[in-house]
């Protein structure tokens, strides 16, 4: 056999969710310290293809992504179609533990990106003990709706094309073009409404602003890594979260954008490795 | 310099293919200048420069001479780098209808990042 296979692993997993049945994605590569990835609004798991396919990450961390319920090669479940989908902050924190119980992953290390960076924010706070530390990307505690979210999901505009051209400019100018093209094919190959129902969370619902000085870095500790070109969640939002969190690690990447690690894997993995290391050593 | 537009846009086969089904004309307000830009099928047929007596325009994009500056940099800054950055901070206005604005949005930007000197998507 000639085929050239990457070390990634993808199955299909039962799993049961908020009440329902779902048939959740996920995938896997590499050995040693559970490392799970969560995806950004409007996007799956693919997102972390580099990660997976990195062995300076895999030799000791199992890294895992899933796709959520209505991404990716995830179904949404049985009676969609008479549903508007919206993610809550319950919905999500729920979802992110029912996988980690059927994975049996004990005290994982976590790692989030936009939606997935605030989420990890909340699990910061409201579940410190179940992980071995939390890195959260583009965390912020709010951001404000900056477009109308309805454009995203409406007959007369393209929801994939829509997608793909507002976050287009949140991919940084040094992104490699293969990078920045297949990170916005993730967008354009969105389900209708999907990326819009996540925004729910991230714009509406899912605001941390009151409580995130509240978290405990001594239960849990947290890493906040921020692309500079990021204008969604921006370096300053990042630093005013940290600022208020005692014993949080703040870092600002150069050049890079709101999804680091699918635009530019290369520079990311600078700013990521020496955390992996610091955890591993704690 | 916005006058170049034309054979910019006109000259990149694939914007104007996927600007096929886009026709319109709007207007960019840059400080105190304005200039109405007429779309046929994705080619841009007129670029002119006001001051306009009665502008008919779809929708209107307006921002400040010094953001504009900004965003016309090879590498503009944080914040500077996008249509989206833009609307996000306040400092340029999208206004009329907007609904022609965002399903035509990549070609919107691709468009405007044109006048870039590299022409790099806006």
């Amino acid at each position: 056999m000639s085929a050239k296979f990457e070390p990634i692993i993808g199955r299909y997993m039962q799993l049961e969710l908020s009440g329902r049945a779902h048939r959740v994605y996920v995938e896997e590569a590499g050995e040693g310290t559970p490392l799970l990835c969560l995806h950004t609004a409007g996007a799956d798991g693919r997102q972390y293809r580099s990660l997976m396919n990195d062995p300076r990450v895999t030799r000791n961390h199992r890294v895992i992504a899933f796709d959520m319920p209505w991404h990716g090669k995830s179904s949404p479940p049985q009676g969609w179609h008479d549903e508007e989908y919206q993610l809550t902050s319950t919905q999500y924190t729920a979802m992110i533990l029912a996988v980690m119980d059927a994975l049996d992953l004990d005290k994982p290390i976590v790692i989030g990106c936009s939606i997935g960076g605030r989420i990890a924010l909340h699990l910061a706070l409201e579940h410190p003990e179940r992980f071995r530390a939390i890195i959260g990307l583009q965390a912020g505690a709010h951001v404000d709706p900056y477009y109308d979210l309805n454009f995203l999901h409406r007959p007369d505009v393209h929801g994939g094309e829509v997608a793909a051209a507002i976050v287009s400019g949140l991919v940084g100018p040094d992104a490699p073009d293969s990078e920045r093209w297949e990170t916005l094919w993730h967008y354009m190959q969105s389900g209708p409404g999907v990326f819009k129902g996540d925004l729910y969370f991230y714009k509406i619902d899912g605001d941390i602003r009151a409580r995130v000085a509240e978290i405990d870095t001594r239960r849990c500790p947290l890493f906040l890594l921020s692309g500079e070109y990021d204008y969604s969640c921006t370096p300053a939002e990042t630093l005013a979260v940290a600022g208020s969190i005692a014993g949080s690690e703040a870092t600002i990447m150069k050049g890079l954008g709101h999804f680091p690690m699918s635009e530019n894997p290369g520079e990311f993995a600078k700013h990521l490795l020496p955390v992996l290391e610091k955890i591993g050593g704690r | 310099m916005i006058e170049m537009l034309k054979e910019r846009v006109n000259g990149d086969a694939g914007l104007v293919r996927r600007g096929h089904y886009l026709t319109t004309t709007f207007l960019l307000e840059i400080g105190k200048t304005a200039w109405l830009i007429a779309i046929h099928e994705g080619r841009i047929v007129a670029v002119t420069k006001g001051p306009f007596v009665m502008p008919s325009w779809s929708f209107a994009l307006r921002t400040s001479d010094e953001e504009w500056d900004r965003f016309c940099k090879l590498r503009p800054p944080p914040g500077s780098n996008d249509l989206m950055a833009l609307i996000k901070r306040r400092v340029l206005k999208a206004e009329g209808e907007l609904q022609i604005f965002m399903a035509n949005l990549r070609y919107f930007k691709e468009a405007l990042g044109k006048l870039r000197r590299e022409g790099a998507a806006a």
